[in-house]
C-alpha cells in the first residue's frame, strides 16, 4: 500500500531517470535538450503533484468548499516552465549555431574537431 | 638623528637609489655614481645607529597591523647591527666591483642589475632589522624574488634553468616549512615577536620544539642546510659580483642570521638547551660541512668550489649555535663577519681571474699569480681566512667556536671543526700553491695583466679588512657580547 | 525614503537596464549603460554594507506582500560582503572591457554582450539578496542562462560547444536545487528562508530532509565547480571570450559558495548539515581533491586560461576546505578567500585579456619577451600572480595565513601539507608563465606582436586597481578580515 500511496513519486524518479539517461547517452544535441526538458517535466509534476491535498478542490474561492488544494506549487511550476522553456530556446540557438559552425550535431564528431 | 627617520631611512635609501638609477638609466656614469652615493649614505644611516646600539639601546619602528598581530615592526638589536653593517658596507666595495666587472665584460642591462641589487639590499636590511617572524618573512621573500633577475642576468637557456631551481627551492622551502612553522608558533605561543628568552613555555613538548627547529632550519632554504643547498652552486651561473652578493653579504647571511636569529630569539637557547637533545642540528651541520667540503675538494669549477665551501661555511655558523654555549655563540656572530669578508674576497678575485682570462678552472690557473700577483694575493689571504689561520678575521671565529665546543666536551663538534679545516686546506692552498709557483704552457704565449682597476682595487681592500678585522676585531665583539648578554 | 528601496534597486537597476541596450542597439551606448549601471550598483552595495553596518539586517517585502507570503530580500552582513565583491568585480571588469570585446565578439552582436551581460549581473546579485528559495531558483537560470549566451558569443566555434555543455550540466545543477526547494516545501509548507530554517527544526520527516539536501548539494556541487562536479569549467573559462572568462572566474563561483554557506548555515542549520549528515567530510576531501587535482593540472596546459581555469578549480577547494573545517577561523578563512581570489583571479584573467588582445594568442610558449613589449602588464600580472602563491603583503598572503591557521587550529596537520603542496604547485604555474614572459626569444615561434594594437587605455586603468586592491588588502585588511569574522561569528553562534 505503501508504494502505491506515494505513486506520484514513483512516476517522477521514472521520468527524471529517463530524461537523465538520455542527456548522458545520446549522442545528438538536440536530443539531449529532450532529454533535459524530460527531467525538468518530472520535477514539475512532482512540484504539481505535491499541491495536492486529499479531497481539497482547485482554490477557487467558494462557499461550497472548505478544503483546497495548494495552489502555490502551481505558481511555482508556472514560473519554472517558463525557465524552462528559455532554456531550451536558449539551447536550441546555440545548437543552430554548432550546426553552422561545426557542420554536425552529432556530439562524437564535434569533439573529434575540437581535438 | 631620531633613530625612527634612522631605521626608515637605511630602509627607504635603497628604494630612493632604485629611483635614481632608474632616472639616470641613460647615462651609465651618473647612473653608478647614484649608485655609488646611496650606498655611501646607507652606510652612513647604518653606522650612526651604532652607537645607541652599544649602549644598550634598541631603537624601534612600528609601521603596522597588517591584520591582528601581523606587525610590520622593526627593531635594531646587536645581531640585526651585525648584519646591516656587513650587508651595507659591502654593499659600497661590491658597487665598486661591480662597475669595474660589469663594464670590463660588457653586459647588457646593467641599469636593471642595479635596480634589483639595490632592491636586494634593501630586503637584507629589512631582515636584518625586523622585530618579528612576520617581517622577516617578508623580506625573506622580497629578498627571492628580488635577485632572481640578477642570478638569471645573462637570459640564456642554462641561465633559466638555474633560475628555476634557484626560486624553486628557495620559495618552496619557505613556502611549504618556514611559513607553516611560523603559523604554528603562532598557535602554540601567540606571539612571534622577537622576544629575549623566546617565545616558547619551558613546559612545551620537546618532541613539538624539535619538529619546529628542523621545520625552520630547512624552512629557511637560504642557509643551505644540506640536502635544501642545490640552489646555491645552481645560483652560481650569475656574473660574479652577484655571486659575491648572494654568498657573501645578503642571501646566505640572511639564511644564517635567520636561523641564528629564530635560537635565539624565538626559542632561546636555554629552553633548547633544558627541554631537547639539539645533536640533531649538531649531526646535520657537521654533516653538511663535511660532504660540502669534500664536493668542493672535488669541483675543478672555480666558481662551483666556491659555492660548496659557502655552503660548509654557512653550517659552520648553524653548528656553532647549535652548540648552545655563549662563547660559541659569539663565535657564530663573527663568522657571519668573517666569512663575509673572506669569501668576497675569493669571489672578487674569481671574478677577475674570469675579467682578464676568461678562465673558470682551477686546473687552469698555473702561474697565474706572475700576470696577477695583487688578486692572487688577496685570494690567497681570503683562503687563509677559511681555513682559520692568523692573521686573518676567520682564525678570532674559529678560536670562539672551538673553545665553545671544548668547553661543553662536544667532541663531535671538535672534530667535525679539525676535519675540516684540514680539508678547507686541501682545497683552498693548491689554488694559492699553483697560481704562485707552477708555470703554465700559455703563459708564454700571453701575458695576463690586472684586472681593472676597479676590480684590484675591492679585492685587496676586503683582503686587507679580513686581516684589520682580526686585529680590531672590537665592535662585532661587542655587539656579540651584548646579544648573549641578554639572552644567556 | 530612497534608502529603504536601496534592496530592490539592487536587482531591478541591472535587470531594467540591460533590454535599453538592445533597444539602444549601440555597441558604445551599450558599453556606457553597462558601465554606469554598474558603478550605479556597486554604489548601492556600498551603501548596502554601511547600512548592514548599523542595523544588522535589513528586509524587504518585493511588493508589499510580507513574508513568509511575499517575496522577501534578506540583506545581512554576509550579503552586504558577496554584494561588495560582485559589484566591484563587475565594475572593474566592464572598465577595461570595451576594447578587448570588440576584438572578440563580433561587431554586430557587441550589444547582445552587454545585455547578458547586465541580465548576469542581475541574476547573481538576485542570487545573492533574494530570501526566498524558490526565487533563488528563479535567479540562479536568469544567471546561468545569460552566462551560456555569454559564452557563446566568442569568435571561436569551440565557445558554442563550451557553452553547450555548461548548459547541459548547468541546468542538471539547477533542477536538483528545484527538487530540494520542492522537497523542503513538502516538508513545511513554505519558501522563506528564514521561515524555512524555523520550520525545518520541528520538522519529523528527517528523511525528506536528508534527500532535500542532497539533492541540494550535489546541485550547487555543478554550479559551483566543486571537484568531481568541475568538468564544465575548464572548457567554459578557455574559450569564451577573455572579459567573460574573467567576469565569470570573478564571480559565478563564488555566488554559489554564498548559496552552499547560506543553506548550510542558515537554513539547513550548521548541526543538522555537519553533525547529523557528517557532511563536512565529503567536502574535505573533495576540497582536498580538487586543490591538489586543479593545481597539478594547471602545470599541464599551454593556454594561458585553461592554466587559469584549473587553478579556479584548485582554488574553489581551498573555499571549501575553509569551509569543511566546521569551524568559526575556517569559515572566515573560506570568506576572506572568497573576497581575495575573487580579485586576484580578475587580476590575472584581466592581465590575460590584454595579452591575448596585443598578442593575439592564449599559448604559454608564444608570448616570450612579452616582459620587454609590455611590461607594465608583465608587472600587473606578477603582483597578481605572487598573490596568487601567497607571497607576503597580497591578498592572497593573508588568506593563506588564515587558512593554514584554521587547520592547525582543528588538528588537521595533512591539511597544511595539502594547502602548501598546493602552494608549490603554484609557484611552479604562475612561474612558468612568467618565466615565458620574462625570457627573449630562443626561437621564431613567437606571435606577431600587433602594434597597432596597444593595450587599451581603459583595460590598463582596470588592471592597475586590481594590482592595488590585491595589494591593499595584503596590507589593509579590516574590511575584509574584520568583516569575515564578524560574519563567521553571526553564522556559527547564532
Amino acid at each position: 500500500m505503501d508504494i502505491l500511496s506515494s505513486f506520484n513519486y514513483w512516476a517522477v524518479i521514472i521520468l527524471m531517470m529517463i530524461g537523465f539517461y538520455i542527456i548522458i547517452a545520446n549522442n545528438n544535441l538536440v536530443k539531449k535538450i529532450i532529454g533535459i526538458n524530460i527531467f525538468q517535466t518530472s520535477i514539475f509534476i512532482m512540484f504539481i503533484s505535491m499541491g495536492k491535498v486529499i479531497d481539497g478542490t482547485a482554490p477557487i474561492l467558494s462557499e461550497s468548499a472548505t478544503l483546497y488544494s495548494s495552489p502555490l506549487p502551481h505558481v511555482l511550476i508556472l514560473t519554472a516552465i517558463v525557465v524552462g522553456i528559455s532554456t531550451t530556446a536558449l539551447a536550441l540557438a546555440i545548437i543552430i549555431r554548432i550546426h553552422t559552425a561545426f557542420g554536425t550535431i552529432e556530439d562524437d564528431k564535434i569533439q573529434q574537431e575540437i581535438k | 638623528m631620531n633613530s625612527q627617520l634612522l631605521i626608515s631611512a637605511s630602509l627607504l635609501l635603497p628604494i630612493l637609489g632604485i629611483l635614481f638609477i632608474s632616472l639616470a638609466r641613460k647615462n651609465a656614469n651618473l647612473r653608478e655614481i647614484s649608485t655609488l652615493i646611496v650606498s655611501m649614505a646607507l652606510i652612513y644611516v647604518v653606522y650612526s645607529l651604532l652607537p645607541d646600539v652599544l649602549n644598550g639601546i634598541y631603537p624601534e619602528l612600528y609601521l603596522f597591523d597588517v591584520t591582528s598581530n601581523l606587525v610590520i615592526h622593526f627593531q635594531v638589536e646587536p645581531l640585526g647591527m651585525v648584519f646591516a653593517c656587513v650587508a651595507s658596507f659591502l654593499w659600497l666595495i661590491n658597487s665598486i666591483y661591480s662597475i669595474g666587472y660589469m663594464r670590463a665584460n660588457k653586459y647588457k642591462n646593467q641599469t636593471r642589475f642595479y635596480i634589483y641589487f639595490a632592491l636586494a639590499i634593501a630586503s637584507t636590511i629589512g631582515i636584518a632589522f625586523s622585530a618579528n617572524l612576520f617581517t622577516l618573512f617578508i623580506f625573506y621573500e622580497f629578498l627571492t624574488l628580488s635577485t632572481y633577475p640578477l642570478v638569471t642576468h645573462k637570459e640564456t637557456e642554462e641561465v633559466k634553468r638555474s633560475g628555476r631551481v634557484y626560486l624553486g627551492i628557495l620559495l618552496a622551502t619557505s613556502i611549504c616549512l618556514f611559513l607553516p612553522a611560523i603559523i604554528w608558533t603562532y598557535q602554540l605561543t601567540g606571539s612571534i615577536h622577537f622576544t629575549p628568552g623566546g617565545v616558547f613555555d619551558k613546559y612545551e613538548d620537546p618532541v613539538i620544539i624539535l619538529c619546529l627547529l628542523l621545520i625552520f632550519v630547512y624552512g629557511i632554504g637560504k642557509a643551505a642546510l644540506m640536502p635544501v643547498h642545490r640552489w646555491l652552486p645552481s645560483a652560481m651561473v650569475a656574473p660574479t659580483p652577484v655571486s659575491a652578493l648572494l654568498h657573501a653579504v645578503a642571501v646566505v647571511k640572511a639564511g644564517v642570521f635567520s636561523v641564528v636569529k629564530i635560537i635565539i630569539y624565538i626559542f632561546s637557547p636555554s629552553l633548547l638547551s633544558n627541554t631537547i637533545d639539539v645533536n640533531v642540528l649538531l649531526y646535520l651541520s657537521g654533516a653538511t660541512i663535511l660532504v660540502a667540503s669534500i664536493i668542493a675538494l672535488r669541483s675543478d669549477n672555480l666558481k662551483r668550489r666556491l659555492a660548496y665551501s659557502t655552503i660548509s661555511q654557512l653550517s659552520y655558523v648553524i653548528l656553532a649555535t647549535a652548540l648552545l654555549v655563549p662563547i660559541s655563540i659569539m663565535g657564530a656572530v663573527l663568522h657571519i663577519v668573517a666569512h663575509a669578508f673572506g669569501k668576497i674576497t675569493l669571489f672578487f678575485a674569481a671574478g677577475a681571474i674570469y675579467t682578464t682570462t676568461k678562465k673558470t678552472k682551477v686546473s687552469q690557473l698555473n702561474g697565474i699569480g706572475k700576470s696577477m700577483p695583487w688578486t692572487m694575493l688577496a685570494f690567497a689571504i681570503g683562503s687563509l681566512s677559511m681555513i682559520g689561520i692568523p692573521p686573518t678575521a676567520g682564525f678570532l671565529s674559529k678560536w670562539f667556536i672551538l673553545q665553545g665546543a671544548l668547553d661543553i666536551e662536544a667532541w663531535f663538534a671538535v672534530s667535525i671543526i679539525v676535519i675540516s679545516t684540514l680539508l678547507n686546506a686541501a682545497y683552498f692552498l693548491p689554488i694559492v700553491y699553483v697560481a704562485f709557483f707552477r708555470n703554465s704552457e700559455i703563459q708564454r704565449d700571453r701575458v695576463y695583466h690586472e684586472a681593472p682597476f676597479p676590480i684590484v682595487f675591492t679585492v685587496f681592500s676586503t683582503a686587507c679588512i679580513t686581516i684589520i678585522l682580526f686585529f680590531f676585531p672590537d665592535i662585532p665583539l661587542q655587539l656579540a657580547k651584548l646579544l648573549i648578554g641578554e639572552n644567556i | 525614503m530612497i534608502t529603504s528601496q536601496l534592496p530592490a534597486l539592487q536587482v531591478i537597476l541591472p535587470l531594467a537596464a540591460a533590454p535599453l541596450c538592445v533597444i539602444l542597439h549601440h555597441r558604445t551606448l551599450a558599453w556606457v549603460i553597462a558601465l554606469l549601471v554598474s558603478i550605479f550598483s556597486f554604489c548601492i552595495s556600498c551603501a548596502l554594507f554601511n547600512q548592514v553596518l548599523s542595523e544588522n539586517t535589513i528586509t524587504y517585502a518585493m511588493g508589499g506582500w510580507v513574508a513568509p507570503w511575499g517575496i522577501e530580500y534578506y540583506i545581512d552582513k554576509l550579503t552586504a560582503y558577496m554584494l561588495l565583491i560582485i559589484n566591484g568585480v563587475a565594475v572593474l571588469v566592464l572598465l577595461g572591457a570595451r576594447r578587448s570585446i570588440e576584438n572578440e565578439i563580433a561587431s554586430d552582436r557587441i550589444y547582445l554582450f552587454y545585455t547578458t551581460f547586465l541580465l548576469n549581473l542581475t541574476g547573481l546579485l538576485g542570487v545573492i539578496t533574494t530570501g526566498d528559495a524558490f526565487n533563488l531558483f528563479v535567479f540562479i537560470e536568469i544567471a546561468s542562462l545569460s552566462s551560456y549566451a555569454m559564452i557563446s558569443l566568442g569568435k571561436d566555434k569551440r565557445s558554442l560547444y563550451a557553452a553547450f555543455k555548461y548548459l547541459i550540466f548547468g541546468t542538471i545543477g539547477a533542477s536538483f536545487i528545484l527538487i530540494s526547494v520542492g522537497l523542503l516545501y513538502v516538508v513545511t509548507g513554505t519558501l522563506n528562508i528564514v521561515d524555512l530554517s524555523e520550520k525545518l527544526l520541528i520538522a519529523d520527516n528527517r528523511a525528506t530532509i536528508t534527500t532535500a539536501f542532497v539533492f541540494f548539494v550535489v546541485g550547487i556541487g555543478i554550479k559551483a565547480a566543486i571537484f568531481p562536479l568541475h568538468l564544465w569549467l575548464p572548457d567554459a573559462y578557455t574559450y569564451s571570450p577573455s572579459i567573460v572568462s574573467t567576469f565569470l572566474a570573478g564571480t559565478t563561483t563564488k555566488v554559489f559558495i554564498y548559496v552552499l554557506i547560506r543553506f548550510v548555515y542558515s537554513l539547513f542549520g550548521y548541526e543538522f548539515s555537519f553533525f547529523v549528515e557528517s557532511f563536512h567530510y565529503v567536502l574535505m576531501v573533495s576540497a582536498c581533491a580538487a586543490i591538489l587535482y586543479g593545481s597539478y593540472l594547471a602545470i599541464k596546459q599551454d593556454s594561458l586560461k585553461r592554466t587559469l581555469a584549473y587553478s579556479s578549480i584548485a582554488q574553489i577547494g581551498y573555499m571549501f576546505l575553509g569551509i569543511s573545517l566546521i569551524t568559526e577561523l575556517g569559515l572566515m578563512s573560506s570568506l576572506i578567500h572568497i573576497f581575495n581570489h575573487a580579485f586576484i583571479k580578475v587580476g590575472l584573467f584581466l592581465a590575460v585579456t590584454a595579452i591575448i588582445y596585443s598578442y593575439n594568442t592564449d599559448s604559454i610558449e608564444k608570448i616570450a619577451g612579452l616582459a620587454k613589449t609590455s611590461p607594465f602588464v608583465f608587472l600587473l600580472f606578477i603582483i597578481s600572480g605572487l598573490s596568487l602563491i601567497g607571497v607576503p603583503l597580497t591578498s592572497g598572503f593573508i588568506s593563506k595565513w588564515y587558512l593554514i591557521k584554521a587547520s592547525l587550529e582543528a588538528d588537521y596537520w595533512i591539511l597544511v601539507f595539502i594547502i602548501v603542496i598546493s602552494s608549490v604547485l603554484a609557484i611552479i604555474y604562475i612561474g612558468r608563465i612568467i618565466e615565458a614572459a620574462y625570457f627573449k626569444v630562443s626561437d621564431k615561434q613567437t606571435a606577431t606582436v600587433d602594434l597597432d594594437k596597444k593595450i587599451p587605455y581603459l583595460l590598463f586603468v582596470s588592471l592597475v586597481f586590481i594590482s592595488c586592491i590585491n595589494i591593499y588588502f595584503g596590507i589593509e585588511t579590516t574590511l575584509n578580515v574584520d568583516m569575515a569574522s564578524q560574519i563567521a561569528n553571526e553564522l556559527i553562534n547564532k
